[in-house]
């Protein structure tokens, strides 16, 4: 290599580097500042608690004691509780996308389009805010968990394992929400369409039942719905300690999270039309 | 104003459809670095399309846009660097106070620390808005929003700043206090300034030069002493009807209505 060719390698590197660090700063403002919105007003997160709570106390109490599902040895209700944290987890993170599509109505979003920031910024930023969100739903169920006495695995293996599935649950959510948030534009059909996806989402997933007895065709569903993993990864923290399938399903689960990441990208800039 | 200085924006021939719709048709400008160009208008002539195109949030449908140089939407990237860019609806956060609006756009426009802090303290002098800074934006009056958003669209010293009808829905008192931000910003800084305006004594006391624009099309260019002697008025709304053949207060529908009233609601 010639000392010109070097120089100009050297160039184009200390570019990307440059672009890299200046797309990794705007993304955690814009995480930032979705910490911040939460910080000055946090009720958003303690009234999202309900649901599951409900969940736990009433279902899990009652299917328990009826021993109608095949759990493998487990307590009903140790067998489910990552079941409902993951569906916690899915139902704050699918509605995420009617922040943008407020923040549409309020021209924050085209504001923040007209600004020198590399487009997937947005979509990741929002992401990690999305991420923290879900975070303080799987610290509301392990407490809660830890209250009930429900015989879940404690150590600090399965405590962090889960603090970190939830945050890439929270990611796949949102972001998904962001792509269709970007499609749909209008607060009516998005909440149109969220209510449509949450219910089959979350029945046709392993979250309250295992898959072995679901019909056929609901089993294929089953297995492409990306909550399943999810729920599979934070079960075997959490209940069975089988970690056989783990790094396929947190395979699964990463690409899921980039591919919806580079879709909502994509999709983003429609936001301003 | 100031004369022979170089070109900031050039449209040629510029055109937006949405499906049947030409909202914006075929039109042609060019506002000089250093002026205050108004485009005037009633509800629906096409002034927001034209805007959100040189805001490089939306394509041309054909035509040609050039900002300091550089095409759209080729360039919108290196664009971005030089524009300010205020919607027409309210855009600062609620839910933040109007510091952390400012800490956050400063953050992203790649400030660094010191010069963040410099600059927002200026910005925050300028507007007048001390008092109020650490406050929740949600609080503040319709005319501290407006301002804190100029001076966020400020931050990173663009040449071109887009104001898409900065003073809808504000009572005269707010209204004249964001023209004197915008006063003080043209003799304090060598911004460019586009705003679009459906308000004829907000073209007649701010702008150097005004293009007015109906049904997707601009029908005259001109200062506004030009444009009076150009229909032979005494004044800017009637020559606006002596061009259009109708007042500024018609046009614009169903949706655009609703949008502005609600708009004039939140800020009260």
């Amino acid at each position: 290599m010639s000392s010109e060719e070097f120089v100009a390698w050297q160039g184009a590197y200390n570019n990307i580097w440059r672009s890299f660090l200046r797309w990794l700063s705007n993304s955690l403002t814009l995480g930032e500042m979705e910490l911040r919105r939460i910080r000055h007003d946090p009720t958003d997160i303690f009234t999202r608690a309900v649901q599951p709570v409900l969940w736990l106390l009433v279902f899990g109490e009652t299917f328990t004691k009826i021993r109608a599902i095949p759990t493998g040895g487990v307590p009903y209700i140790a067998f489910m509780t990552p079941g409902i944290l993951s569906q916690s987890v899915m139902f704050i993170s699918i509605f995420y996308g009617l922040n943008l599509i407020w923040d549409r109505d309020q021209g924050i979003v085209q504001k923040f389009l007209a600004l020198p920031v590399p487009r997937s910024a947005f979509v990741v930023g929002r992401t990690m805010g999305a991420m923290v969100r879900g975070l303080s739903q799987a610290l509301i169920i392990l407490f809660l968990a830890l209250v009930l006495r429900i015989p879940i695995h404690w150590s600090l293996l399965s405590v962090i394992g889960t603090m970190g599935v939830v945050m890439l649950g929270s990611a796949f959510f949102s972001s998904f929400s962001m792509i269709l948030a970007s499609l749909m534009r209008t607060r009516e059909r998005f909440m149109g369409i969220g209510q449509v996806l949450t219910m089959p989402l979350f029945f046709a997933s392993s979250a309250i039942y295992p898959i072995s007895i679901m019909p056929g065709w609901l089993q294929v569903v089953a297995k492409i719905n990306p909550l399943s993993y999810v729920v599979e990864i934070l079960r075997a923290l959490l209940v069975t300690n089988d970690y056989t399938n783990i790094f396929i399903y947190l395979g699964i689960l990463l690409g899921a999270i980039a591919l919806s990441i580079v879709i909502g990208t994509k999709l983003y800039p429609r936001l301003a039309q | 104003m100031k004369e022979n200085n170089s070109l900031m924006i050039k449209a040629e021939n510029l055109s937006k459809h949405f499906g049947p719709t030409k909202a914006v048709d075929g039109i042609s400008f060019e506002i000089r670095e250093g002026e205050l160009f108004g485009l005037l208008g009633p509800n629906g002539a096409g002034k927001t399309t034209t805007v959100r195109m040189i805001a490089t949030l939306i394509l041309p449908t054909s035509g040609k846009i050039e900002v300091n140089g550089f095409t759209l939407p080729r360039q919108a990237a290196i664009v971005r660097n030089f524009i300010g860019y205020v919607p027409q609806a309210l855009s600062s956060d609620g839910s933040l106070t109007g510091y952390e609006n400012l800490l956050i756009f400063a953050k992203l426009v790649g400030l660094r620390k010191k010069e963040r802090e410099q600059r927002i303290q200026e910005l925050i002098g300028l507007m007048g808005i001390e008092d109020s800074v650490h406050k929740l934006v949600k609080e503040y009056s319709g005319g501290m929003v407006r301002k804190l958003e100029i001076a966020q669209a400020l931050l990173h010293h663009p040449k071109v700043l887009l104001l898409d009808e900065p003073t809808v829905g504000l009572d005269p008192v707010a209204r004249h206090s964001v023209w004197d931000v915008l006063e003080a910003l043209r003799k304090n800084y060598d911004v460019t300034v586009l705003l679009t305006t459906h308000y004829m004594e907000e073209a007649e006391a701010l702008c150097d030069q005004l293009a007015i624009m109906d049904h997707g099309k601009i029908v005259a260019v001109g200062t506004p002493q030009e444009l009076k002697s150009q229909t032979g008025t005494s004044n800017l709304e009637e020559a606006f009807i002596a061009l259009t053949g109708h007042g500024t207060e018609e046009g614009g529908n169903f949706y655009e209505l609703r949008r502005v009233r609600r708009m004039a609601r939140r800020l009260q």
